[in-house]
């Protein structure tokens, strides 16, 4: 049990990652609200963004940004200092493409409300088997 | 000049997008002008960086001259430089073919679906041109949303077949991007060549292992691999006949050359077919995708809908002869991206010709096809002719490719799927034909449109228009050109791709 536990604590990151994603997942699958769904679509896509965020991490690091302190002995810069910002910016595009994956299943959302007039999936296959 | 070419290949088309995109406010017919000079550039450039290839110049390319394991870069080599034609040869031709449709049915979104289909065409273009893994990912994300645009620019259920593939596609994209994650954690690189090399010390790692695992299932479901597969019938089948015909033939085979560029490059022969003992099962995933894809098609009373699960079906062909880790199912996989690729988008463009002049595609309607379009029924024949393998079309030398190396892999289940599914095929094609040439028009059939004003005399005829039909026979003589070829395309451009380790 103790084991567990600290494979868990240790590793929080990924668990966190995980069972975000699961949340998501669970909803793009069992929610029957096309909404909802985007939702989760969402949710999944954010958990693999904290993922890549949460690997960039180093203990007792700072921000990637290089102080320049003049006149002191301390000018060479220690990697070990500063937490990888590879990942982050790597993030910002990922970030970018989830706004644009999620503004396109919007507007698809508004467009299938239009045509039949409710967002309810159980509804709208009822609509299509039955015209 | 010719050293810009790989940075061409995907600036031309991008930045067509954005005059496209102006021209649909303020010069609307200044659109297909544009677009098809932007498919005609990159087309163009695409057959110069495969005479490069062939020559034996490699062309790489640092973006902003940064060199590869920090810069992003772009490489091709004889794998993708034969993928890039095809992508851009596809992309030209539909186009062409699109014209009459989007006039008709689409006419005041006509700035924006030339807008998203470049921009489609673009980031195919991209991820298949690319070494870089991340950069790939995003590229597979261009060509995704701008596919999903497109399918929900169809009638009826196409929107909702749409939402559908965006969560389908989502998922599966975020697995790969997951997948390179694990990567980047143990090697610290995004360059496909660079965690290659520092990959090779680390290939007992288990986290190596579940990025391979993430990474495939993601791209299987992207490329509709069988069990994966059941966003991609209604979101093909619902699509307007110009985006089926474009999505349908290209989205799969890339996914499908990333499958093989990620095994070949990035995690290399050995590994996959060494350290990881998949392959048997993955060959077997693959006779059930084949055999599977083939009995739903069999199913099917819409011929559009039926092509989808001939897409399945052939994905099976594609992953399974790659999987058999021979020379010979490699290179049949190769062929058949070029092949499959040229058969959908002629099967698909022949849908689409039947649907612009007769306005469904229900199996029992198409009665009387060979006397009132001949023309496109005469390309459908070539194109059934190539699915079912007769030569000398091009899909008889995939095929025998296919089934060489399964022999040579000693793999008779995969011959087994592979005959199956041309059997099936032959009875698909057969019935249609059957349909379309013997059974008569019902005077009643059809509406008031046509059939009650000829009545009993034979049916006039009613062809699509010459903008669909000479792109449709272009596909079809491609067809029979690339089998005539095929020699050629193998000895100087596949068998390079081969890896010298594969045996």
């Amino acid at each position: 049990m103790e084991d567990i536990l600290r494979q868990i604590i240790e590793k929080d990151n990924y668990w966190i990652y995980i069972t975000l994603m699961m949340v998501g997942l669970y909803a793009i699958i069992a929610k029957n609200n096309l909404v909802k769904k985007i939702v989760g679509m969402n949710i999944f896509q954010t958990a693999v963004i904290l993922f890549y965020v949460s690997i960039g991490v180093k203990k007792g690091a700072t921000i990637p940004i290089i102080e320049h302190v003049h006149d002191t002995a301390h000018t060479a810069i220690h990697a070990v200092d500063y937490i990888n910002p590879l990942p982050h910016v790597l993030m910002l595009t990922a970030i970018v493409v989830s706004v644009a994956t999620l503004g396109v299943a919007l507007a698809i959302a508004i467009t299938v409300y239009r045509r039949y007039q409710t967002l309810e999936e159980d509804e709208i296959l009822k609509q299509i088997r039955e015209p | 000049m010719s050293a810009h070419y790989p940075a061409l290949l995907v600036i031309i088309p991008l930045l067509a997008s954005f005059f496209i995109s102006a021209a649909g406010w303020l010069r609307p017919p200044w659109c297909f002008p544009l677009a098809l000079t932007a498919m005609g550039g990159s087309l163009l450039v695409s057959i110069g960086l495969l005479a490069d290839v062939i020559r034996g110049i490699p062309d790489l390319y640092w973006f902003g001259g940064w060199a590869p394991p920090w810069g992003i870069y772009y490489r091709v080599d004889h794998l993708n430089a034969l993928v890039l034609v095809v992508i851009s040869g596809v992309g030209f031709v539909n186009l062409w073919a699109a014209r009459p449709t989007v006039d008709r049915e689409l006419p005041e979104k006509a700035g924006a679906f030339y807008t998203l289909y470049v921009l489609f065409v673009t980031g195919l273009l991209g991820m298949v041109v690319t070494g870089d893994a991340f950069n790939l990912y995003v590229l597979l994300e261009i060509a995704a949303i701008t596919g999903y645009a497109l399918i929900a620019l169809g009638k009826g259920r196409a929107p909702l077949a749409s939402l559908n593939y965006i969560f389908m596609g989502t998922i599966g994209a975020c697995f790969y991007l997951l997948g390179v994650g694990y990567l980047y954690i143990v090697t610290g690189s995004l360059n496909m060549q660079d965690i290659a090399r520092l990959l090779a010390p680390l290939h007992g790692s288990r986290v190596v292992t579940v990025a391979f695992v993430i990474m495939m299932v993601g791209v299987w479901l992207k490329m509709g691999f069988f069990p994966l597969h059941a966003w991609l019938p209604n979101a093909y089948t619902y699509a307007p006949s110009p985006v089926s015909s474009l999505v349908a033939p290209l989205m799969t085979k890339v996914m499908v050359y990333v499958m093989i560029r990620m095994v070949m490059t990035v995690f290399t022969v050995d590994y996959a077919f060494g350290v990881l003992v998949l392959n048997e099962a993955v060959v077997w995933l693959a006779v059930i995708a084949i055999v599977a894809g083939s009995l739903m098609a069999l199913a099917e009373k819409d011929f559009k809908r039926m092509l989808t699960f001939i897409v399945v079906a052939e994905v099976g062909y594609m992953v399974g002869g790659f999987w058999l880790g021979n020379r010979s199912g490699f290179t049949g996989s190769v062929l058949h991206i070029v092949n499959d690729a040229l058969m959908t988008l002629c099967l698909f463009l022949a849908a689409g010709s039947i649907i612009h002049a007769r306005g469904e595609s229900r199996i029992q309607s198409l009665q009387g096809l060979f006397s009132t379009m001949p023309w496109t029924m005469g390309a459908l024949v070539v194109g059934a002719m190539s699915i079912i393998g007769v030569p000398p079309t091009c899909g008889f030398f995939s095929k025998w490719y296919l089934l060489l190396g399964a022999v040579e892999g000693g793999h008779y289940g995969f011959l087994a799927a592979l005959l199956f599914s041309s059997l099936v095929n032959v009875v698909l094609f057969f019935r249609i034909f059957e349909i379309g040439y013997f059974e008569p028009m019902e005077a009643s059939h059809g509406g008031a449109s046509h059939g009650h004003a000829h009545g009993h005399e034979a049916p006039a005829m009613s062809e699509a228009p010459l903008g669909m039909l000479v792109p449709l026979w272009m596909t079809a003589l491609g067809l029979i050109a690339v089998g005539f070829y095929t020699g050629e395309i193998v000895g100087r451009v596949i068998r390079h791709a081969i890896p010298a380790t594969m045996f």
